[in-house]
């Protein structure tokens, strides 16, 4: 059903793998995600969906992170996923607003690379910013550089391009160009709420994409709640994208620990095996 | 050899209880509780039926199942044809012997219940389904003549298996499309183990897809493809996705970390086996101390499911008192056994929580009934400076679930609850698109739902033989 036709491996850890899903490739649009299960005994998890063929591929990146990513790490070319489903969740706000900025940080790379290159094709200017812990964890920068105006990248570690946060190579594009009119971000929770916080004093709109725990990821189940300017939102009918600035991110950096304890407890389990 | 027995003897006879697993061991289990009827008790619960001619039994049952004709067929032995009575009317009998209500259906209209020995209705049928899934008894589908017709429905829970199987029965193509992985609906990912075993469901599902029914599984109407990218391809589509979005109360702390929508917790529980984590790889909080605020089935299912988890106690917390709940008098007798404590006439007010997310109590107020409410029933009302505290370390919210809003198509028109508005031919406002179960009436039950998937089989039945079709009204009104 969903044969993986093709991996990457990025880093150690660090995996992108291109699917058979027909109608998602069909219709899948930025921002939006997938569900996947591994087999019929694994966990239903969402992975956006970071590029599509529009005819039979999907694209996804993952880091591995627990034991369902661990199963999936596994898996190569010709091996088929049990379940997938999508494109689930709205597509991003794509129009021609100008000077855009796109920050991606991690895997949430992958995610922003397909809006950032719809921006692109709107009209917009896109200054990609992507971000990474060291070098070896940056990727999909050709695809990046050959789809966004301007490409600005960081490493925590200086090993490659600039030494420090996406959150200060951001600061000063907003400080040093007046005429940014919105902000994309897409990467870990504490990368999305401190991107929201440097745009606030400028008033750029920020939207970020809320990777909360799901199950159904339809909206039956609400396992994705999040507070947004303070009401009650499920991440996967109403995101996943949120204006950053509304969102209660301790509220949600809390519920994204809710299994700590017992992704831990899987994945020794399965590690020990 | 088993006899119809003389009139007199039928009416001496006392209802036939069923074995079930004891409280104190079901508790550690998921097994089924109820453990079924022996061969003796069938024939001794069968041979009190009285087989009256005027059968209000079936006018009581929304799936029109013959009762008498297939009870008669029980006292005759022939367990094959009491199965395939069975089955002309209803393509779900081991579900419906298990969790359809009879006791406010076919049981409360059976003429014995006028001495309230109703005939056990549902539990004959259960027996007889098992019967037949244990010696694979399958029915005869050759030399059904095609009639061409595509017909698309969405949701696979009982609404939509209903209407698949009438209409696959006639000769109609069919395919149903699901969201999840696995087909079943609100049967899956619903109700759990204890109270209906996933392999009944599977088995009944794959008897309906050897009726000819296809199912896509993995496919989310709405999003997927939309109502109106089917509208081009099928004749008629039938709209049975359930209420599946579930309802919060609002009250503040209600997004803490161990604070779960019934719907997640038994999703997790039934669908993804979280029971048996880490074994099936979703992982599911048992809690310590548990409240579950609802009064329905749902919310002893949800109870009974936390406290064979392992929680030490659980409440349910319900702001009317036993009289007024919506469960069946059988659940809560099922939760009380097991030892969940009813907190009647509470209403939680505000959950209590630390820095980390965690929950660390409930804040209730203590209600009192007043005059009957719009419902018919008395209305709760709070009794000023009466609020407690709970201690609890997790809650489920199980009081009730709403129309999900991502399916939806031009021209159909919604209520204000977001529910099809349906004629009574269950046709929504835009011809050749039906709707039926909980998304055209609102959260009900399996067998109404099931009663809404027949009626709306033969509805499209006839707007099919009519010579109408979705897919040419489409066509045309792009000619125009």
């Amino acid at each position: 059903m969903y044969k993986i036709v093709g991996k990457k491996v990025y880093h150690e850890g660090l995996y992108g793998i291109w699917v058979e899903a027909k109608v998602v490739a069909k219709s899948a649009r930025p921002g939006q995600f997938v569900m996947l299960m591994t087999d019929e005994r694994g966990e239903r998890f969402p992975l956006t969906i970071a590029d599509y063929d529009r005819e039979n591929l999907i694209y996804l990146v993952f880091m591995v992170v627990g034991k369902s990513t661990a199963k999936l790490s596994k898996m190569g070319e010709g091996d088929e996923l049990f379940s997938l489903v999508g494109p689930l969740g709205n597509p991003s706000e794509i129009d021609n607003y100008g000077k855009v900025v796109c920050v991606g940080g991690g895997t949430g790379i992958a995610s922003m690379y397909p809006i950032a290159r719809e921006l692109k094709r709107a009209g917009n200017e896109v200054i990609s910013i992507i971000g990474a812990r060291t070098k070896d964890l940056l990727f999909m920068e050709d695809k990046i550089r050959r789809d966004s105006s301007r490409v600005i990248i960081t490493t925590d570690d200086g090993s490659y391009g600039r030494k420090g946060f996406v959150t200060e190579a951001l600061k000063e594009v907003l400080e040093n160009e007046g005429d940014v009119k919105r902000v994309w971000a897409i990467g870990p929770a504490i990368m999305m709420k401190n991107v929201a916080l440097v745009t606030k004093p400028y008033g750029v709109k920020t939207d970020v994409s809320l990777n909360s725990i799901m199950v159904d990821a339809s909206g039956m189940c609400g396992a994705c709640r999040v507070t947004i300017g303070g009401e009650t939102k499920f991440t996967c009918v109403d995101g996943p994208e949120f204006d950053g600035h509304l969102v209660d991110w301790d509220e949600f950096m809390n519920r994204l620990n809710r299994y700590k304890e017992q992704e831990k407890l899987a994945m020794d389990l399965y590690e020990g095996e | 050899m088993v006899e119809f027995l003389p009139m007199k003897e039928r009416m001496k006879r006392e209802q036939r209880p069923m074995l079930e697993q004891k409280p104190e061991e079901r508790i550690h289990n998921f097994n089924e509780v109820p453990l079924g009827y022996t061969k003796e008790d069938l024939f001794y619960e069968a041979q009190r039926c009285l087989q009256c001619k005027t059968s209000q039994c079936i006018d009581g049952c929304p799936a029109e199942v013959d009762i008498p004709g297939f009870i008669e067929l029980i006292i005759n032995e022939d367990f094959e044809g009491a199965y395939f009575k069975i089955l002309e009317t209803n393509s779900l009998p081991a579900v419906c012997g298990r969790v359809c209500p009879q006791e406010t259906q076919c049981q409360e209209t059976c003429v014995l219940n006028k001495k309230g020995k109703p005939i056990s209705i549902g539990k004959l049928e259960r027996w007889i389904a098992d019967f037949a899934r244990e010696n694979e008894i399958h029915q005869e589908l050759s030399g059904i003549e095609s009639k061409n017709k595509k017909v698309a429905i969405v949701g696979s829970g009982p609404a939509g298996l209903t209407c698949a199987a009438d209409l696959a029965k006639k000769g109609y193509d069919v395919t149903i499309f699901e969201a999840l992985h696995k087909p079943g609906g609100v049967l899956l990912y619903g109700i759990p183990e204890f109270r209906l075993p996933k392999k009944i469901i599977e088995y009944e599902i794959d008897e309906i897809k050897r009726s000819g029914v296809r199912i896509i599984t993995d496919f989310v109407v709405g999003l997927t493809k939309s109502v109106d990218d089917l509208a081009k391809e099928y004749d008629t589509i039938f709209l049975a996705n359930g209420a599946g979005a579930p309802k919060f109360m609002g009250i503040p702390g209600e997004n803490l970390n161990d604070v779960y929508s019934a719907n997640e917790f038994l999703t997790r529980s039934n669908l993804m086996k979280a029971y048996r984590f880490p074994e099936y790889d979703t992982p599911i909080k048992a809690g310590k101390k548990v409240a579950v605020i609802g009064g329905g089935n749902v919310t002893m299912d949800s109870a009974r499911t936390s406290l064979r988890l392992g929680a030490q106690e659980v409440h349910i917390v319900y702001r009317r008192s036993r009289e007024e709940a919506p469960a069946r008098v059988e659940e809560i007798h099922h939760a009380e056994e097991e030892g969940i404590i009813f907190d009647w006439l509470t209403l939680p007010v505000k959950i209590l929580g630390d820095k980390e997310g965690n929950v660390v109590g409930m804040e209730c107020v203590r209600m009192r009934l007043g005059e009957p409410d719009e419902s018919g029933r008395r209305r709760p009302i709070p009794i000023e400076n009466s609020n407690f505290v709970v201690d609890v370390n997790m809650v489920i919210d199980a009081i009730g679930t709403q129309a999900n809003p991502i399916v939806s198509a031009k021209d159909t028109e919604k209520n204000k609850w977001g529910y099809f508005v349906v004629d009574e031919d269950n046709q929504t406002t835009r011809g050749g698109i039906f709707a039926g179960g909980d998304i055209a009436r609102g959260s009900a039950t399996v067998i109404l739902a099931i009663g809404d998937g027949k009626k709306a089989a033969r509805e499209i039945d006839n707007y099919l033989q009519s010579g109408k079709s979705l897919k040419a009204a489409e066509t045309e009104s792009i000619k125009d």
